[in-house]
């Protein structure tokens, strides 16, 4: 689910009580497509392990930092679609390579 | 027209204290020595100073520990905590509480002991709640996500990356102050410790203790001072985001603001700037900041660094006293930006000294690419 404006139709993340820069305050959650595209990534390579954290743009607009789950890396420009997945104990999204078409 | 507030302030007194490593001793006895060392070096008493501008990661009032420590009264006070960049506002500040006549003699100041302390970053930043489940190490995580876009976008590489690093360590080898010595190599940053993708330790910033302050008054006064001034001809700042999952272009910081707005205050060109100081807490930095304030064209910071044109003899004298990366970064080091720009241009840096200085940038960065604070200094020919 997802934050829009029911006058502009713009969609914002993170959960606000108004739209950034504009004020709009007529927001209603509707259900994202879950299709997104890697802006940018990173592998930490740390003594506990590795893992990459990913920004990527959704399609509805709103960019959001994630993790792709099931590889290393990515490049970016990569299609990707999220899935929900339980991280100590709380529902977390994350997001898994799409298969190309 | 000139700016109302070009050259009515300027930077009389510069002082440090325990740059590298200062056991034992607390974050406020370094503020302190390095407070009452810019005192000293302005000629001025400790009683005089009636402006105080503070900001650590270990105070929440630091204007008011500075006060309380240093037994001071202000007028005026101003602990804007934007991060690294803290300085370069309080800079901008200071100006205007003096020339507005709200204090005569503006003290700014900074300490840290970090690394004595716990050997790693030290921050008050609370963690970002949208990103904090995804467990990014900030700072790295957020100027490594900048770092890949740039490459992917610009077609940057990371030999380029490593010639910030590269360049930096040959300023700090001629610096005798700086804690990083000795010679180092694009294949030795190539071939360090990947840390966070693509950037290696050699890519990141030192971890320090130091202190760092210094002192304004009026332009009038400061002519009657023991050194040279060095004038704030502009300063400017900007700021759009927090969280780096909310920085609009991760190739683009606000400096593309601040940098302009300063310049118009200072009545400079980019062209025009012999030193540029920029805050260096990773090489990506560097590069972003070289475009963003007019140095070269957006994407081309990696070319322009290329070939040691910003080490020593290079084009363009770039953080000459080794920077974050290799002189000095006790978690937030926009104060000691200052106080290299000052040394410059007052002649006395020594084998590291840019020839007939006039005009030096400074450029503070604090947060993940969050805030940007830009302020051009001069001498008395540049007024």
């Amino acid at each position: 689910m997802i934050q829009r404006s029911r006058s502009t139709g713009t969609h914002i993340f993170y959960p606000r009580i108004a739209v950034p820069g504009t004020g709009e305050q007529d927001l209603e959650w509707v259900a994202a497509s879950g299709l997104a595209t890697v802006y940018a990534i990173t592998v930490n390579r740390a003594r506990d392990g590795t893992y990459n954290l990913a920004l990527v743009d959704l399609d509805e607009g709103p960019r959001m930092m994630t993790r792709i789950d099931g590889v290393e890396i990515v490049p970016i420009g990569t299609r990707v679609r999220a899935r929900i997945v339980e991280a100590d104990g709380a529902p977390l999204v994350v997001f898994v390579p799409e298969p190309a078409a | 027209m000139t700016h109302p507030l070009r050259g009515r302030a300027a930077i009389v007194g510069i002082g440090s204290a325990g740059c590298g490593i200062a056991p034992g001793r607390t974050a406020m006895e370094l503020m302190a020595e390095a407070a009452l060392a810019a005192i000293a070096d302005a000629g001025l008493a400790l009683h005089e100073i009636d402006g105080i501008f503070a900001a650590t990661s270990t105070h929440a009032f630091p204007t008011l520990s500075v006060a309380e420590y240093l037994g001071l009264r202000p007028q005026y006070f101003d602990g804007t905590n934007v991060g690294g960049s803290s300085f370069e506002a309080h800079l901008l500040s200071a100006a205007l509480a003096l020339d507005a006549g709200l204090c005569d003699a503006a003290l700014i100041c900074y300490g840290s002991n970090q690394r004595s302390a716990g050997g790693r970053l030290v921050s008050m930043s609370e963690p970002q709640p949208h990103e904090a489940p995804y467990k990014p190490r900030h700072p790295i995580t957020a100027y490594a996500l900048a770092a890949s876009r740039h490459m992917h976008q610009f077609g940057t590489t990371r030999a380029m990356l490593a010639e910030v690093a590269v360049a930096a360590r040959a300023w700090a080898n001629l610096n005798p102050a700086a804690f990083a010595h000795g010679p180092l190599s694009l294949d030795d940053v190539l071939g360090s410790r990947m840390v966070s993708d693509p950037l290696t330790v050699a890519d990141c910033c030192l971890v320090t203790d130091g202190g760092g302050a210094c002192v304004l008054v009026r332009a009038d006064r400061a002519r009657d001072l023991p050194h040279r001034p060095a004038y704030l001809l502009g300063a400017a700042g900007a700021g759009w985001h927090r969280a780096v999952m909310c920085m609009p272009d991760l190739t683009m910081s606000a400096a593309t603001e601040s940098g302009p707005r300063a310049y118009a205050m200072a009545g400079v060109l980019p062209s025009e700037v012999r030193l540029a100081m920029l805050y260096d807490a990773f090489t990506i930095n560097t590069l972003l900041f070289l475009e963003d304030l007019g140095f070269c064209a957006k994407g081309e910071g990696g070319s322009f660094v290329q070939g040691g044109a910003i080490a020593p003899g290079g084009r363009l004298a770039v953080n000459t006293n080794g920077g974050g990366l290799s002189c000095v970064h006790p978690g937030m080091y926009g104060m000691f930006l200052i106080l290299e720009a000052v040394t410059q241009l007052r002649g006395d840096a020594g084998e590291r000294q840019v020839p007939n200085l006039d005009v030096a940038l400074v450029h503070g960065n604090g947060g993940t690419l969050s805030s940007q604070c830009t302020a051009l200094l001069g001498t008395a020919s540049a007024l």
